[in-house]
């Protein structure tokens, strides 16, 4: 079981910014579904996962890219060629 | 170059976006108008995934997929409407409200691919794209009444894709005919370095109706708990044709799929709390505000720009994915996935395709699932597919209470030309 304490945790962790009136709802429906994956306790464990996979890479050689003025077209927020984020600090 | 005029009548709220004009060009699909699902990047065409968070995004790039279609000649007439993110079976969980069913609008159109599913049924297209994280494309198929094929995991470039869970989707072909999901195969599996899971594997091909011989798995499961007996006899009757005509019915059993829609919800949900985590306001999509530190700003943008059900996936992958949390759910989700697809490769030793129902029920009412685990287990007979990265088709077989009901028939890794084919022998069969 996890509590609305733990929901509004992990919506912290996630960033995703939920209001206090929706915890209750997202707790018992988060429940319903945690209890739902308790089936795979019963999975045995030791099954392998894939075992024929491949590394791909390409050659280290600079290859075209969009222009700056395509990239930035999407934000308004943007100075000098960059992005401006909200500050971390 | 000839330009195709779209203005439709949308009754059905399966357009997110339509452009009255669209180029053409010569080639295999030379005039052919075709909607593409907004997941998909489209040049210098709002792509909004359904979701509030990417309002006003315009992509400066296209897809593979729909540079090939371009290529082909076809003209991009529209973007169609999605659950948010693809993270639905209904196409209600649309920022731009829920699409209606052609065959019943007081109905859903399944999802997530709901808007090209409707867009096809109703005549408004001869084909679109959808994509397939755990069922997307086949369901929608199944409740509006037409074709649509998931391939083969790495057969369909995922560049330009906007990624919700990366080792479950493909992007795929959906249309009336089985005809023209074969043509559209044609164009869409051209090789993309650009896709570091793209296989060269491109596949040429006509279909072709023989099923003499051939051996048809039907594994238990896929007519057990859970699936309307009314839909499960319209099922057999489809496969009771294909018998008449030549293959023949082996039942069989696929034990893991007790634990296949646990595993595939864990591992969806963990995948998409990682690639949702870029929708942050800065680059594209609704603008953060920088006056705020950095944690209030993402969070008042992801609060306004998602909707419940794309918060409920994030923090469900959240979780899943924390310290203390990650062997019980992501570690045991990742064995039964594998267990899904050892159960696949032991039967297609002794099967050649496996059949089954696609979707346990008809159509929902519009706003009847409202509760989500409930929604989630109407996916169980989809995301097998998803979890082995089998290809796997939805074809028309008849009706329930008047509502389409769709077959799907899976077959093994790179033989998408085989459950084609058996789809193409279903739907010939019916026609005479």
């Amino acid at each position: 079981m996890v509590s609305e304490k733990d929901v509004a945790h992990i919506a912290g962790l996630a960033d995703i910014g939920i209001e206090k009136e929706e915890l209750a709802e997202f707790t018992g429906r988060f429940n319903e579904i945690l209890d739902y994956f308790d089936i795979l306790d019963q999975v045995e464990p030791g099954s392998r996962g894939e075992t024929d996979l491949v590394n791909v890479f390409r050659d280290d050689v600079v290859e075209a890219s969009l222009p700056e003025d395509e990239v930035l077209a999407n934000t308004r927020e943007k100075e000098d060629g960059f992005f401006r984020a909200p500050r971390v600090m | 170059m000839p330009t195709l005029t779209f203005s439709p009548k949308d009754r059905y709220n399966a357009f997110i976006t339509t452009l009255n004009e669209a180029g053409t060009g010569p080639g295999k699909l030379s005039g052919i108008g075709i909607a593409v699902k907004d997941n998909i990047s489209t040049s210098g065409i709002p792509t909004t995934c359904a979701s509030r968070i990417l309002e006003g995004y315009i992509p400066p790039f296209d897809a593979h997929v729909v540079t090939l279609l371009k290529k082909a000649g076809a003209g991009i007439v529209g973007k169609t409407n999605m659950d948010e993110f693809g993270m639905g079976t209904t196409t209600e969980n649309s920022a731009f409200g829920p699409t209606k069913n052609p065959a019943d609008p007081s109905r859903v159109p399944g999802g997530s691919s709901g808007g090209s599913a409707a867009a096809i049924a109703a005549g408004m297209v001869r084909m679109a794209l959808g994509t397939d994280t755990g069922g997307s494309i086949r369901c929608p198929a199944a409740f509006c009444g037409i074709v649509g094929h998931k391939p083969t995991y790495g057969r369909v470039s995922r560049y330009g894709l906007i990624a919700y869970a990366n080792s479950l989707e493909q992007i795929g072909p959906m249309a009336r005919t089985v005809s023209d999901i074969s043509l559209l195969m044609e164009i869409l599996t051209a090789y993309d370095p650009r896709d570091s899971t793209s296989i060269n594997c491109p596949y040429a091909h006509t279909p072709d109706p023989d099923v003499h011989g051939l051996k048809i798995g039907v594994p238990e499961e896929y007519f057990g708990e859970g699936v309307d007996p009314r839909v499960a006899s319209v099922v057999w009757e489809g496969i009771s044709l294909l018998e008449r005509k030549g293959a023949e019915i082996i039942t069989c059993r696929m034990p893991s799929m007790a634990y296949a829609l646990a595993a595939y919800y864990v591992t969806c949900t963990s995948e998409a709390s990682s690639n949702l985590a870029r929708f942050d306001g800065v680059r594209y999509g609704h603008p953060a505000d920088t006056k705020l530190q950095w944690h209030e700003s993402f969070q008042d943008r992801r609060r306004n720009g998602f909707g419940t059900e794309v918060k409920r996936r994030i923090m469900l992958g959240t979780f899943a994915l924390s310290s203390g949390y990650y062997g019980k759910y992501y570690a045991k989700a990742q064995a039964a996935r594998q267990q899904v697809r050892t159960d696949f490769l032991r039967l297609f030793r002794s099967v050649d395709v496996i059949a089954g129902p696609t979707m346990p029920t008809v159509a929902f009412r519009l706003g009847e699932k409202t509760d989500p685990l409930p929604m989630y287990l109407s996916d169980i007979l989809t995301v097998p597919a998803n979890l082995a990265g089998i290809p796997a088709i939805s074809v028309p077989c008849g009706t329930s209470e008047g509502l389409p009901v769709g077959l799907q028939i899976m077959g093994p890794h790179f033989r998408d030309e085989r459950v084609i084919d058996v789809a193409y022998a279903y739907e010939l069969g019916v026609a005479r």
